[in-house]
């Protein structure tokens, strides 16, 4: 097990490094450079060559790279490039702490619902219930957050009258109202992510429906119900939670367009400004935390699975 | 594909293969999906010659009118009539989607050919990156790739979208390719002394091509998914065009009093997607029985 980890540590770590290689080639993919482009065609060369000299980005890649990645590790994100030059970190660690608020609301909506709809369907599997929970569940998947989105603010909010319509609440509100204005792109983000969810679950399900252990239950007299509850539901949810974890990349992928729907300063918003605006190394740095979050809520999950599967647990490496 | 007829064998897979063809057409699904999507197909054919106005610059004097006999959708705050610009929306996006998904499949099937069959150096550093791109979300990536490049014409989209497809195509292709490798076909072709290429492409290939198949489908959704997205958060396609999302774009700000220039493009979105699930769950469900 022990092993089990320390390569998927390995693993994740060697992610990183290639993802901070990604971000930082993105940037350099610009074409021209970056005291042209943040300084406008009309600058003097001499401005230029100023402002890429005090930025360093006169050096050679790879010394920029080494300094930018020196930089990261030890947590120093840089300074954005629009005025007025706030820290990355300033800029970014409000937008993560408004994007964690809505992530978790979510998540504490898709998952009973995901696991309730998939443990229905599982049960069922094969039937219209089954059918009708998939179809609706994926079809849902694949409508683009800000869609469903729309259809929501039109029909809750502005008809109906019972949410904001922005999710971004007065400064000083109490959680209540926080709570109120996130209500309506929590759902939106949990219809999409509620198929997944739920597919997950059904094959768990129907998998611990098939086993052994469960005929053996029925076997001994026990009935449905309790062969359900204590064998079934047991068995098919531990993994199911572990695996759900792995949804969160896609949550913050969705991000940027309901933040930008419902007016949101989250990460996704932030990172959605900074490319508008050709802010670098706030783009670069957003991009960096959220891929970091991908790869070690994944990381968790991953071990998690491992925890709970005997077969894993003790074969000592893969 | 091999030169070689093999008469019995041709014939029993050509009967799978019109039985399957057969189930696919009699499932609900995918005539529904496939009727709709044949819909969209005819709007982005004939374009203007059915919209009743112009979508892109007809000035009528009625700006921002509700829903009425002439003006079925309403028309915007231009005055441009809102459900010629919804038959008109579909073109764009029928165009690219199916562009970056088909770039997507032949880069990701080469590149999950290449690393499942070669395994080793290869295979583990391929492997490496296409873990490290996958952990950013596409619109992420996406957005990211833009602002670097610095243009938002309609090839940037595809190509950034296809860019990022293809690992995650190449990893299912990779997969697959990984089971049939040990296969003794491809022993039999590798002793028989032909070329790796010409094993892959032509021996491996050809049995990997339902997963690909199914992969290509589901990419397709996410492809339109993606367009329409990055169209509105403004790094796709761009005014004037009639984009569902882009007309979204446009007056999403409007909402509570013109909610029918939003409401209709956006239910034309969810269509488009819903109806190329169901075709791409209906494949799969064949494909895979």
């Amino acid at each position: 097990m022990a092993r089990y980890i320390a390569k998927r540590l390995g693993l994740a770590l060697i992610t990183l490094v290639l993802l901070s290689m990604i971000v930082f080639g993105a940037s350099q993919l610009l074409p021209g450079d970056l005291g042209r482009s943040v300084l406008g065609r009309d600058a003097t060369a001499e401005a230029v060559a100023e402002y890429n000299h005090e930025h360093g980005t006169d050096r050679s890649v790879v010394v920029q790279y080494l300094d930018w990645a020196g930089g990261v590790a030890r947590g120093d994100l840089g300074r954005s490039l629009v005025p007025p030059e706030q820290p990355v970190w300033d800029v970014l660690r409000p937008a993560l702490l408004n994007s964690l608020k809505l992530a978790i609301f979510a998540f504490c909506l898709v998952v009973p619902f995901g696991i309730l709809g998939g443990v229905l369907s599982g049960l069922r599997a094969g039937k219209a219930t089954d059918r009708t929970i998939t179809v609706v569940g994926l079809s849902l998947a694949v409508v683009p957050e800000f869609v469903t989105g729309l259809v929501l603010i039109l029909a809750l909010s502005i008809w109906a009258g019972w949410f904001p319509v922005s999710a971004q609440w007065d400064p000083g509100s109490g959680p209540l109202t926080q709570v109120e204005h996130l209500t309506l792109p929590a759902i939106a983000l949990t219809l999409v992510l509620f198929g997944y969810v739920a597919r997950i679950t059904r094959a768990g399900v129907i998998e611990a429906m098939d086993a052994d252990y469960t005929r053996t239950a029925y076997l001994k007299g026990l009935p449905r119900k309790t062969v359900i509850r204590r064998h079934v539901l047991r068995n098919a949810l531990l993994p199911t939670i572990a695996v759900i974890g792995t949804q969160v990349g896609y949550l913050l992928g969705g991000l940027v367009a309901i933040e930008l729907l419902f007016n949101y300063q989250g990460i996704g918003l932030t990172v959605l400004d900074a490319a508008k605006l050709r802010d670098y190394t706030v783009l670069g740095a957003g991009v960096l935390i959220i891929g970091f979050t991908y790869v070690m809520v994944t990381l968790v999950g991953d071990i998690i699975s491992a925890l709970l599967n005997p077969r894993v647990r003790f074969s000592g490496s893969e | 594909m091999s030169v070689v007829a093999q008469p019995a064998v041709r014939s029993e897979a050509s009967v799978a293969r019109r039985e399957r063809w057969r189930l696919l057409v009699r499932s609900p699904s995918f005539i529904l999906g496939g009727t709709i999507i044949l819909f969209w197909i005819a709007c982005a054919i004939l374009g203007n010659h059915i919209t009743p106005y112009d979508p892109r610059f007809d000035q009528t004097p009625e700006i921002g009118v509700a829903p009425s006999w002439q003006h079925l959708f309403g028309t915007d705050r231009l005055g441009r009539d809102v459900f010629s610009r919804v038959l008109a929306g579909s073109r764009d996006i029928l165009l690219i989607a199916p562009l970056a998904t088909l770039l997507a499949t032949l880069v990701g099937t080469t590149l999950g050919l290449i690393t499942g069959y070669f395994k080793g150096i290869a295979d583990d550093t391929i492997s490496r990156v296409i873990d490290a791109l996958l952990a950013i979300p596409l619109i992420v990536l996406a957005v990211t790739v833009v602002a670097a490049l610095g243009s938002r014409s309609t090839w940037t989209v595809i190509i950034v979208i296809a860019a990022v497809f293809s690992p995650i195509i190449a990893r299912t292709v990779r997969a697959a390719v990984l089971s049939e490798a040990d296969l003794d076909y491809v022993e039999a072709a590798r002793l028989r002394g032909e070329r790796s290429p010409y094993v892959m492409f032509s021996e491996v290939l050809p049995n990997v091509m339902p997963p690909i198949l199914v992969e290509a489908t589901i990419r397709l959704g996410y492809a339109i998914f993606a367009v329409a997205t990055l169209s509105f958060i403004g790094f796709g396609l761009q005014p004037p065009s009639p984009d569902w999302a882009v007309q979204i774009a446009d007056n999403y700000q409007d909402l509570s009093f013109e909610w029918w220039t939003v409401l209709f493009p956006a239910l034309a979105i969810a269509s488009l997607v819903v109806a190329v699930n169901l075709v791409s769950d209906s494949v799969q469900q064949v494909l895979e029985r």
